[in-house]
């Protein structure tokens, strides 16, 4: 299914906010427009587990929150006011009746395409896939893979995840064909569907799994993170448990991209970004995975890799950044990057800390300090 | 307030809420009108709680989950007596009582 690359993005928006969603609540960061003045705005839900805030680049005045707290069950907050006010989902994403599975937490919330206003998609712990036709008010489960005969054995039973329980992630919708859909599984490995979600088929082919006894399985991988290359969606990018891939489609192997990352750091980590119009362009933050997978900064000297060709070479870029003792992790959720130009890359961190470059990561400063431990950072119209 | 479901012929019954649900009830203790189907028939807690939810919509999901199962750290008491069995009776006047339990940081 060949696909041609798609525009670039409508213009930029003249300043840049940030949602910042944390194990205790959500807040946010608005720009000046020289991205040199910043503001820290929260919290609001307090105590709350936000695992992901989005904004709606349909609507940028909705955003969707999905929380839950130590004790309450999972749930999904709806604003239509750009976060000022909040409504709770008459049906948050929950598994069907006399399934035996019960969602633990939404893991993830991705708009629809554009030409679905209303409609967005929602991951969740253990791994189920939900969609809401009515702006997140109400979800259903995506039975295409919620009740795949396969969808055990793709992803194992529902306590034999991760310690934090096991994720659907990554989803993503094709900007030209809204029933072409990828998701990502920790563990699981990337799905495609070409149907809207009746159906799914691993794409894994290429992509390492050496932790389990066949390392070159059809399914049983540990993508962390998925992304569409900017403007170019026929190409994906993939930050993986076991390495850095890129797919050019409609080829369906991936191809190892962070073997000439220094072996001194490696190529594991959680996030990965682009550049929104380069689909040659991305940014990743490695984390040391080696004997018990500390997922801290390797050394304790934080810095993001960059390639500017499609992963053939990565530059370090860590100026501003702390030179030792730092020993935090950048989260899946907790990468991203705006629309101005130059390019700006956030990300924020497990000890709280939101970092910031205006020149596509030439140089960094500390945005924010103190706050929660972050888990998802993604920009919000302005 | 009173959560109410045909009150003429209902159970009131007592029901406190932990301060993590406040958010929905506004209060620390509401009353409940639970449909009374037939005299030889008390309602139950699941009763109890498909009627709180009525008043306030969320509420019983955050903490009863889509199978039926009481969450993990929510604890019920019917008086004194400590219960996860949503069929467990209860008689007007009792109290019904919601905790919610939380540790670490």
């Amino acid at each position: 299914m060949a696909r041609s690359p798609v525009a670039a993005r409508k213009a930029p928006a003249r300043q840049t906010r940030l949602l910042i969603a944390t194990r205790k609540g959500l807040w946010s960061l608005a720009s000046d427009v020289s991205r040199n003045g910043w503001k820290l705005s929260g919290p609001q839900f307090l105590g709350h587990i936000v695992h992901h805030a989005i904004t709606d680049p349909r609507a940028p005045r909705l955003q969707l929150a999905a929380a839950r707290t130590g004790h309450l069950g999972p749930t999904v907050f709806r604003s239509s006011d750009a976060g000022r006010t909040w409504k709770e989902a008459q049906r948050p994403p929950a598994f069907a009746h006399g399934s035996g599975r019960v969602v633990d937490h939404t893991f993830w919330l991705t708009p629809g395409h554009a030409d679905e206003p209303g409609v967005f998609y929602a991951g969740t712990s253990p791994q189920g896939l939900f969609r809401s036709a009515d702006a997140g008010a109400t979800w259903e489960g995506i039975d295409g893979f919620n009740a795949h005969p396969q969808r055990k054995a793709w992803c194992g039973g529902d306590q034999e995840g991760t310690p934090d329980g096991a994720k659907l992630h990554s989803i993503l919708v094709d900007p030209r064909d809204s029933k072409h859909l990828y998701i990502g599984m920790s563990g699981g490995g990337v799905f495609e569907s070409v149907d809207g979600g009746a159906d799914w088929r691993p794409l894994n082919r290429g992509v390492r799994a050496d932790f389990m006894p066949e390392p070159s399985p059809e399914y049983g991988h540990d993508p962390h993170c998925v992304r569409f290359a900017g403007g170019n969606p026929d190409r994906l990018y993939q930050q993986n448990h076991c390495g850095i891939y890129r797919l050019d489609r409609p080829g369906d192997t991936w191809q190892e991209i962070g073997t000439s990352m220094p072996k001194s750091v490696g190529s594991v980590g959680f996030p990965l970004v682009v550049h929104p119009q380069d689909p040659d362009s991305l940014w990743v933050v490695p984390m040391d995975g080696t004997t018990v997978w500390p997922r801290t900064a390797p050394g304790g000297r934080p810095a993001v890799y960059r390639s500017r060709d499609g992963g053939k070479s990565w530059k370090r870029q860590d100026q501003g950044l702390p030179r030792s003792q730092a020993w935090w992790t950048v989260k899946r959720q907790a990468m991203t990057s705006d629309s101005r130009d130059p390019t700006g890359i956030y990300f924020g961190t497990t000890s709280g800390e939101v970092w910031g470059s205006r020149d596509e990561g030439r140089s960094f400063r500390c945005l924010a300090r103190h706050l929660p431990q972050i888990y998802a950072l993604e920009c919000a119209a302005a | 307030m009173t959560a109410q479901s045909s009150p003429e012929v209902a159970t009131i019954v007592r029901v406190r809420i932990p301060s993590p649900l406040r958010s929905y009830t506004g209060a620390a203790e509401v009353g409940v009108a639970v449909p009374l189907l037939a005299p030889e028939l008390p309602p139950t807690i699941g009763g109890v709680l498909a009627t709180i939810d009525g008043a306030y919509p969320g509420l019983r999901f955050r903490i009863v989950d889509e199978q039926g199962q009481i969450r993990p750290h929510i604890r019920l008491f019917v008086g004194n007596a400590a219960t996860r069995d949503l069929g467990t009776p209860i008689a007007s006047g009792e109290v019904l009582m919601i905790v919610a339990a939380l540790s670490g940081g």
